[in-house]
C-alpha cells in the first residue's frame, strides 16, 4: 500500500504597526491588533473553520482511515487565542477524533535554526509544550520554519529525541532522489526524512485555479489515478499550507468539493490510503540516507534562503536581532519574552526582500507594506526600541561595567567632598579669628 | 532627419532640470546618427564655456549660431540663440522685477531685419507675453530660413514658437511637456498660460510627457485625446569618476540636503518640518537646504522658529560644480515636490552615491525602485525615511550600490530613440 501524507501549515505572524523612529523609547507596544484581529478573522471564516468542518466529517465518515496532520506555530496559536477562540476550539474537536498528528514548529516561526542551537531548542520547546498543553499530546515529528534543512539541523533535531523531520526536496539539492520515499538523516540514522513532494503540494497550492494550466481543472478524480498509476513510490508527501483550502484557492475555485471527495477516491484505489508522519515511520522503512550540505527552503523557485536572507538589509536585521540573544538569556519578564518571540518571525525577514520585488512579485496577500525597504525601516526602528528596554532589564557588558565602577568613583568624591568641606570651615574659623581680632583692635 | 527644436535655456546656464533634460535629449539625439538637431534658446548670458561651443553670428541683430561638439558623436547640434531676455521658471510679475533691475542696462532694443520683415517696436521686456509673441515672430524666420522635417518645442514659453514655425513650414509638431502651470503654480493657474499651452497641445501633431503624472494632466486637464500623448522618460548622462573629485567636509555630522528651487511646487517647508523632527532624536546630522526661490524667506524664518538653525543652512542657489560638490558632501538627498513632473536632481544624487527619499508625487518615482517614497504631505514618514537611512547602515549600503546601477541604467540614448521613433511615426504618417 502507498500512503498519502497530507499536512497542513498553519502559521500567522503578529503584524507590526507604523512604528516610527520618533517612537523609540516612548512607545513599547509594537503591534497592529485591527489588522492581526481582521486578518484572523478573515482567514478563520474563509478557511479554517469551514476546512476544519469538513475534515472533521470526513474523519467521522472515514473512521481510522482518514488521516491528517498538521503543524500550527506558537504565533497562529496565541492569535486563535486572542481573536479566535472558536478556530482553536474546531482544532481540539479534530484532535479528539486520534486521527490527527499535530508536529512540532518553532514557536515563533522563527529563523533560529540558522543562527544558535540552543535558541533553535528553546524555541522548539516552547512550542510543544503548547501544543501538549492543548491537544493533549507532545509532538514526535519536526517541521522547521520554510521546511528549512541540511544535515546539521537534521542532526540537532535528531538529538532532541524527534523520529522524523519534515523537508523540501529540491532534487538537483537532495541528490537527485525521488521525494516518494522515506529517508534518514545523514548524519543521524535515526532521524527520519519526508522530502516534499513539489508537483503534487503545489497542483494544489499553486496551480489549482490556474485555467491556463493543461490540467485544469483538476478533479479528485484524476488527481488519485496520478497516485494510483505511480507504481515506483511509496509515500506521497503532500506538504501543503492551509490557507489553499478557501483563502488562496477560494471556494468558488471548487478546492472544497476537492477535498470532500479526495478520500472517496482514495479508498476507491486498492493502492493508497492515508497515513499520518508518525505513521509512516512505524510502518517504513528508510531506503537510504540523503546528504544535504547546503540549506534548502520550500521558498520560491531557488529552494534556498535568498528570499530570507538575501541582501544586506535581512542580514543586518539578523544579526542584530540574534546578537540579544545573551542578554535576553537573563530576562524573565513576560511582556519582554513575548516581543522577543514575535520579533524573530520569519515574515518580517520575507518582507525585507528584495528579489521578488525587482521582479514586480513582491506584493503577497499578508504583506502590509509597500516596500521592502519601509519593512526594513519599521522593523530596525522596533528593534532599537526593545534593545533600549533590553538594556534597563539586562545591561550589556561595557555599561554593566560602568555601573559597577560607579560606586568606588562616588565614594571618592565623597571623600573629596568631606575633606574640602572640613578645609573650608578651618579657613572659616581662621577668618573669624582675624575678625574677632580686628574687632578688638577696633575697640582699642 | 532634422530637427528643429525650441528650448529656453541650455547648458551651462540653467536654473532647473529643463537645461539638463534638453542638453541630454540633444546629445543623446545626435549620438543615434540619423538625427540632426538645430536647437534654439532665447539669448542666454553671453559668458558660455567657448571651448567646446563656437559661437557664430546668424544675424547681426538678432541671432547668433554656435555649434556644440558632443564628445563621442560626429554630429554636431547647432543652436542658435536669440537675442531675448526670456528666463525660465518666472512669473510676469517677477520677470518684470527682473528685467527692470538686471537686464534694462544692457538689454538690446531690436528694430527690423534687413529684409523689414519682422517689426519689433516698443520697448524690451515689459511683458512676458509680449517676449513669447516675439521669439514666435523670431522662430517664423528661423522656419523660414532653416529647412527642417519635424519641429520640437519644449515646455510652453516656446509653445507659440513652434506653433509659428510649422504654419510656416507645414512640418509635423512635436511639444515636449516638463511640467504644466498645474505643476508650477501649486493649483493657482494662470489662464494666460493655461491657454497657451492648451493651444499648443491642440495644435501639436503629438505630445510628449515626461511621465504618466504629467500624461494624465494632460489628458485630464487640458483634454487631450490620450493617443496623441506618449511618456518618454528622462534620464542622467553618466559622469566619468574621473570629474568626481573628493571633497572632504569639514563635519563629522551626516549632512541631509534639499536640492532645488524654494517654491511651493518642491515642498521646502515639509524638509524643514521633517528636519525638525529628526533633530530631536539625533544631534550629529545637518540639514542643508541648497537653492533659491521666492519661499526662500519664508524658510529662514520658520527654521529660526523651530530654533534649529544651528543644524540647517542654506546655501542659496548652486552652479555647476557647486552641484557636484554638494552632492559630494551629502549622505541624503530628499525630493519633497508637491508636484514634480519628472525630477532629475535625484538621479544626479543617485549616480554621486547618494540615496534618496522621494515623493510620491514626482514623475521620477515611477521609474526608481530603489529609492524610499512618501507623500510630500507626511513628514513623519519622511523624517522616518531620514533617520532610517542615517542609522541602520545596511539599507543605506544597499541604496548606494543598487541606485548607482539602476540608474546607470538609465541613458538618454534610449530616451533619445523613444523619441526618434515618434519622429519616424508622425513623417510617416505624413507621407
Amino acid at each position: 500500500m502507498k500512503s498519502i501524507c497530507l499536512c497542513f501549515e498553519i502559521n500567522q505572524p503578529f503584524h507590526f504597526k507604523k512604528y516610527r523612529f520618533f517612537d523609540i523609547g516612548s512607545e513599547h507596544y509594537y503591534y497592529d491588533d485591527y489588522t492581526n484581529e481582521t486578518s484572523i478573522r478573515r482567514i478563520s471564516d474563509l478557511c479554517y473553520l469551514p476546512a476544519n468542518k469538513i475534515l472533521l466529517e470526513l474523519i467521522k465518515k472515514y473512521k481510522n482511515k482518514f488521516k491528517i496532520s498538521f503543524s500550527i506555530t506558537g504565533t497562529a496559536l496565541e492569535q486563535f487565542k486572542l481573536y479566535a477562540p472558536d478556530v482553536l476550539d474546531s482544532f481540539k474537536m479534530l484532535a479528539k477524533t486520534g486521527q490527527v498528528e499535530f508536529l512540532s514548529e518553532t514557536f515563533s516561526h522563527s529563523l533560529s535554526s540558522l543562527r544558535d542551537k540552543d535558541l533553535f531548542a528553546g524555541q522548539i520547546k516552547k512550542h510543544d509544550d503548547i501544543i501538549e498543553n492543548i491537544f493533549g499530546k507532545r509532538p514526535s515529528v519536526f517541521r522547521n520554519t520554510d521546511l528549512i534543512y541540511n544535515d546539521k539541523t537534521g542532526a540537532i533535531v535528531a538529538d532532541l529525541n524527534f523520529k522524523g523531520m519534515l523537508a523540501e526536496g529540491p532534487k538537483e539539492k537532495t541528490e537527485w532522489k525521488s521525494p516518494n520515499f522515506l529517508y534518514n538523516n545523514a548524519l543521524n540514522p535515526k532521524l527520519k526524512i519526508f522530502l516534499r513532494n513539489a508537483g503534487l503540494s503545489d497542483d494544489l497550492s499553486i496551480r489549482f485555479s490556474n485555467k491556463s494550466w493543461s490540467d485544469y481543472p483538476l478533479t479528485a478524480d484524476k488527481y488519485v489515478k496520478w497516485m494510483d498509476d505511480d507504481s515506483n513510490s511509496e509515500i506521497f508527501n503532500l506538504f501543503i499550507n492551509y490557507e489553499t483550502l478557501g483563502y488562496t484557492q477560494t471556494e468558488s475555485s471548487g478546492i472544497f468539493d476537492f477535498i470532500k471527495k479526495l478520500p472517496e477516491f482514495v479508498f476507491n484505489s486498492n493502492s493508497l490510503k492515508f497515513a499520518t508522519p508518525s505513521e509512516i515511520i512505524k510502518e517504513y522503512k528508510s531506503v537510504s540516507s540523503v546528504n544535504v550540505p547546503e540549506t534548502i527552503s520550500s521558498r520560491e523557485e531557488e529552494k534556498n534562503l535568498t528570499e530570507l536572507m538575501g541582501n544586506e538589509m535581512q542580514k543586518e536585521a539578523f544579526n542584530k536581532l540574534y546578537d540579544l540573544s545573551n542578554q535576553m538569556k537573563m530576562v524573565k519578564d513576560p511582556d519582554m519574552i513575548r516581543d522577543w518571540n514575535y520579533l524573530q518571525e520569519s515574515d518580517h525577514f520575507g518582507y525585507m526582500c528584495t528579489k521578488t520585488f525587482s521582479e514586480g512579485t513582491f506584493q503577497n496577500s499578508h504583506n502590509p507594506y509597500e516596500n521592502p525597504f519601509d519593512a526594513f525601516i519599521n522593523y530596525m526602528n522596533v528593534l532599537n526600541d526593545f534593545k533600549l528596554r533590553l538594556d534597563t532589564f539586562a545591561p550589556e557588558n561595557k555599561t554593566e561595567q560602568k555601573d559597577k565602577a560607579l560606586p568606588p568613583l562616588l565614594k571618592e568624591k565623597d571623600k573629596k567632598i568631606k575633606e574640602n568641606t572640613s578645609q573650608l570651615k578651618k579657613n572659616g574659623s581662621q577668618i573669624n579669628n582675624k575678625r574677632k581680632k580686628k574687632n578688638i583692635k577696633a575697640k582699642k | 532627419m532634422k530637427v528643429l527644436m525650441f528650448g529656453w535655456e541650455f547648458p551651462p546656464h540653467i536654473s532647473g532640470g529643463l537645461g539638463t533634460a534638453c542638453y541630454g535629449l540633444t546629445n543623446g539625439l545626435s549620438k543615434l546618427g540619423d538625427v540632426d538637431v538645430l536647437f534654439i534658446v532665447p539669448k542666454a548670458y553671453g559668458d558660455e564655456d567657448q571651448s567646446k561651443i563656437s559661437l557664430m553670428g546668424a544675424n547681426q541683430v538678432i541671432f547668433r549660431k554656435k555649434k556644440l561638439h558632443f564628445s563621442g558623436s560626429s554630429n554636431t547640434v547647432n543652436c542658435l540663440e536669440v537675442g531675448s531676455n526670456l528666463i525660465p521658471y518666472v512669473g510676469e510679475e517677477e520677470y518684470q522685477k527682473l528685467s527692470k533691475k538686471k537686464y534694462l542696462a544692457n538689454s538690446h532694443f531690436v528694430e527690423t531685419d534687413e529684409k523689414g520683415l519682422i517689426n519689433f517696436t516698443g520697448c524690451y521686456g515689459v511683458n512676458l507675453f509680449d517676449e513669447i509673441d516675439k521669439y514666435a515672430i523670431v522662430a517664423e524666420k528661423i522656419a523660414r530660413d532653416n529647412q527642417c522635417d519635424v519641429i520640437h518645442a519644449h515646455d510652453w514659453l516656446t509653445f507659440p514658437a513652434g506653433i509659428a514655425a510649422k504654419k510656416v513650414s507645414g512640418k509635423p509638431l512635436v511639444i515636449h511637456v516638463h511640467s504644466t502651470d498645474f505643476d508650477r503654480s501649486g493649483g493657482r493657474v494662470n489662464s494666460k498660460v493655461y491657454d497657451i499651452e492648451k493651444k499648443g497641445m491642440d495644435v501639436a501633431d503629438h505630445i510628449i510627457a515626461v511621465s504618466n503624472m504629467t500624461k494624465n494632466i494632460i489628458i485630464k486637464r487640458y483634454g487631450i485625446n490620450p493617443e496623441k500623448v506618449s511618456v518618454v522618460y528622462n534620464a542622467v548622462d553618466s559622469i566619468c569618476i574621473k570629474e568626481k573629485s573628493c571633497i572632504k567636509k569639514g563635519l563629522t555630522d551626516r549632512i541631509v540636503t534639499f536640492m532645488g528651487r524654494i517654491t511651493t511646487q518642491k515642498g521646502p517647508e515639509y524638509f524643514i518640518e521633517a528636519a525638525n523632527m529628526v533633530l530631536k532624536k539625533m544631534r550629529n546630522v545637518r540639514f542643508v537646504m541648497a537653492g533659491s526661490g521666492d519661499l526662500m524667506n519664508r524658510m529662514v524664518i520658520r527654521a529660526a522658529e523651530l530654533g534649529i538653525t544651528d543644524k540647517f543652512h542654506f546655501t542659496g542657489f548652486l552652479k555647476g560644480d557647486e552641484v557636484m560638490e554638494m552632492l559630494q558632501m551629502t549622505d541624503v538627498l530628499v525630493m519633497p515636490s508637491v508636484s514634480e513632473p519628472f525630477g532629475i536632481v535625484p538621479l544626479e544624487a543617485m549616480q554621486s552615491n547618494v540615496p534618496v527619499i522621494i515623493s510620491y508625487q514626482s514623475g521620477v518615482s515611477e521609474v526608481l525602485k530603489y529609492a524610499l517614497k512618501v507623500n510630500y504631505w507626511d513628514t513623519f514618514a519622511m523624517a522616518d525615511a531620514i533617520y532610517g537611512l542615517l542609522n541602520y547602515p545596511s539599507i543605506w549600503n544597499l541604496f548606494m550600490k543598487e541606485g548607482k546601477e539602476e540608474v546607470d541604467r538609465l541613458k538618454w540614448a534610449n530616451s533619445a530613440k523613444n523619441v526618434r521613433n515618434i519622429y519616424l511615426k508622425l513623417l510617416n504618417k505624413k507621407i
